[in-house]
């Protein structure tokens, strides 16, 4: 029972924390640029944009990943034609990514937006005054600033990311070695005969995955706030 | 350089109608809160863009309503330092000095570290946060952080109106020195006195979002119609050479334009410049020099003006030599004596302030 890692197993975890790390930084640089939106621009729509952001926490799953189908498909509306550039979503990997993205987006802008709105707002004003453009207090007063919401979003994002499992399921299937993720491997797992074993080690290891991710996600933020000179 | 502010902006139902100019030195934008000082130098800054007008640095425009002209805050050269400092909490006092420095054009960098940090005795401060700093090192760290960006011209607003007065004492050397040395004129608003008495070298008096009064500092505030000022404040600012340390009884003797005075000996040579303020109640009037009176200042003037009577006292305003010095007596004296305006009188001084170096 405790002895290491099959090759199996690897691939599992391997797989799970390609796809979550690749969901929290590819969704980085649009989580970014709607939660500024949400916070600094007010225009007809902004209630609206706000809802679209926050239904695939709403929606069930299984919805989300079928839209993410009918879309993002091999003769979905944008899938065709990213197809045609040779990006390919459907029972892929990247596809697995792209839905535990789209999960994750809610958690990571609701964290982003929270930061940014808390800027104090003079401050970037002061930066104007001493000769920085839009982009420059940008980069070296709202961002540092707002680096712990970002940092808290990210990690809001990366473990949607490492539990997800409708969406996922719906949209790229369960395929050994290219979506099977840890929540789909465990899943399937229970529905063979005999699986419990398996899913039994492969939940210990989530556990002591998801345990390091907090201890990591907690140093992280500790150290950002104390960068802002919040002490 | 120049200063040139021409404006008509409408904020709500306060509506700010204001036309100045200021040359080199300091420029005191004067008046009670909610007068409008404020408004105007974010104008100046680019931080509010008013609704008509002008403001001209130098024959250039920063903003001109007329020609659709705005050139943004970040592109303008005038620095700021804020009521409340805003420094940046997350970078080390260097860094934050530093800041304005880095945008500057390489061959427009005229400030240097060593000297602006010497000038404002920060040099203890550099590798600390913001966060561990007093109210007071937090505000010069903010006027050095304006300095070193070069500007054309600094505006200040109300730098001191969050401090102490411990901590007041202990900066206004600091803009002293940095009206006298570093050359850049500087726009400073306030709604106080003391502030504006000991350092303006021309007044801009706001009043309800106009400028009620402009000028040189000792005619702006020794004017009697100067109706935003508490009456006890009333008072003339004389600029002051010292030429005897001490007399010998423990006094100083001071030259001014309207006559000399004996103060208490001053920790100054002989040569040095200072400004000091009589304050009109301090002042009284006789018809000629008087005999037998302890009181050692004695002003020869002509009676300039006689102001409006306000409960039972009334101000007077004396040219002596040219200078204005301020009186206030009671009606019942000015009835008295029968004084009319042209009349040769005599001012009795009984104390005299130190108002600055």
């Amino acid at each position: 029972m405790f002895q290491a890692l099959t090759t199996e197993e690897w691939q599992i975890v391997e797989l799970s924390l390609r796809i979550a790390t690749w969901a929290m930084f590819g969704s980085l640089p649009f989580g970014l640029l709607v939660a500024w939106i949400l916070a600094r621009k007010r225009f007809w729509g902004h209630a609206l944009l706000n809802s679209i952001v926050h239904l695939p926490l709403v929606m069930p799953p299984v919805v989300t990943g079928y839209m993410l189908l009918l879309l993002f498909g091999r003769r979905g509306f944008f899938g065709a034609a990213l197809a045609d550039v040779g990006i390919v979503f459907a029972f892929r990997w990247t596809g697995a990514a792209l839905a535990c993205a789209v999960m994750g987006f809610p958690l990571m802008v609701r964290a982003m937006r929270l930061s940014i709105e808390a800027v104090d707002r003079r401050l970037e004003a002061a930066a104007g005054t001493l000769g920085a453009n839009a982009l420059w207090v940008f980069v070296t007063v709202t961002l540092p600033l707002i680096l712990p919401g970002v940092v808290a979003g990210m990690i809001l994002s990366f473990a949607k990311a490492m539990g997800e499992f409708g969406a996922t399921i719906t949209f790229v299937s369960n395929i050994p070695g290219e979506t099977r993720t840890l929540p789909t491997a465990i899943y399937t797992f229970l529905n063979v005969p005999g699986g419990d074993a398996g899913a039994l080690r492969l939940t210990l290891i989530s556990v002591a995955l998801s345990l390091a991710a907090l201890l990591a996600s907690e140093w992280l933020a500790r150290r950002a706030a104390r960068n802002v000179g919040a002490a | 350089m120049s200063l040139d502010v021409a404006i008509d902006h409408r904020q709500g139902d306060f509506r700010l109608q204001a036309r100045f100019s200021a040359g080199t030195g300091l420029t005191a934008l004067f008046g009670r809160s909610g007068s409008g000082k404020t408004t105007l130098v974010n104008v100046i800054a680019g931080l509010v863009k008013p609704e008509k007008g002008h403001v001209t640095v130098d024959g250039q425009a920063l903003v001109d309503t007329g020609r659709r002209l705005f050139v943004p805050p970040h592109r303008r050269r005038v620095g700021y330092v804020f009521q409340e400092g805003r420094l940046f909490p997350h970078l080390t006092v260097r860094r934050n000095l530093l800041y304005g420095r880095w945008f500057t054009p390489h061959a427009e960098r005229r400030a240097r570290l060593d000297d602006v940090v010497e000038m404002l005795g920060i040099g203890g401060l550099l590798a600390r946060h913001p966060a561990s700093l007093s109210g007071g090192e937090k505000q010069r760290v903010a006027i050095g952080r304006a300095l070193l960006a070069s500007p054309r011209l600094l505006l200040m607003d109300e730098p001191l109106a969050a401090l102490d007065d411990a901590r007041k004492a202990e900066i206004l050397p600091y803009i002293e020195r940095l009206r006298d040395q570093a050359g850049i004129p500087i726009v400073y608003v306030s709604h106080a006195v003391v502030e504006v008495v000991r350092l303006a070298t021309t007044v801009v008096m706001m009043q309800d979002g106009q400028v009620a009064a402009a000028g040189p500092a000792g005619e702006v505030m020794s004017r009697l119609d100067v109706a935003s000022l508490g009456r006890a404040e009333i008072g003339a600012l004389l600029d002051a050479t010292v030429t005897a340390a001490d007399d010998g009884y423990g006094l100083s003797l001071l030259a001014t334009q309207a006559g000399e005075l004996r103060v208490p000996a001053l920790d100054l040579p002989v040569g040095a410049t200072l400004r000091v303020q009589i304050l009109a109640r301090d002042v009284m009037i006789a018809l000629a020099p008087p005999q037998g009176l302890s009181g050692l200042n004695m002003l020869q003037g002509t009676l300039a003006e006689i102001g409006l009577p306000q409960g039972a006292s009334v101000d007077l305003r004396l040219d002596c030599n040219g200078a204005p010095v301020l009186a206030q007596i009671t009606r019942r004296s000015l009835e008295t004596l029968g004084l009319r305006v042209g009349q040769r009188l005599t001012g009795i001084v009984k104390s005299v302030t130190f108002a600055g170096r």
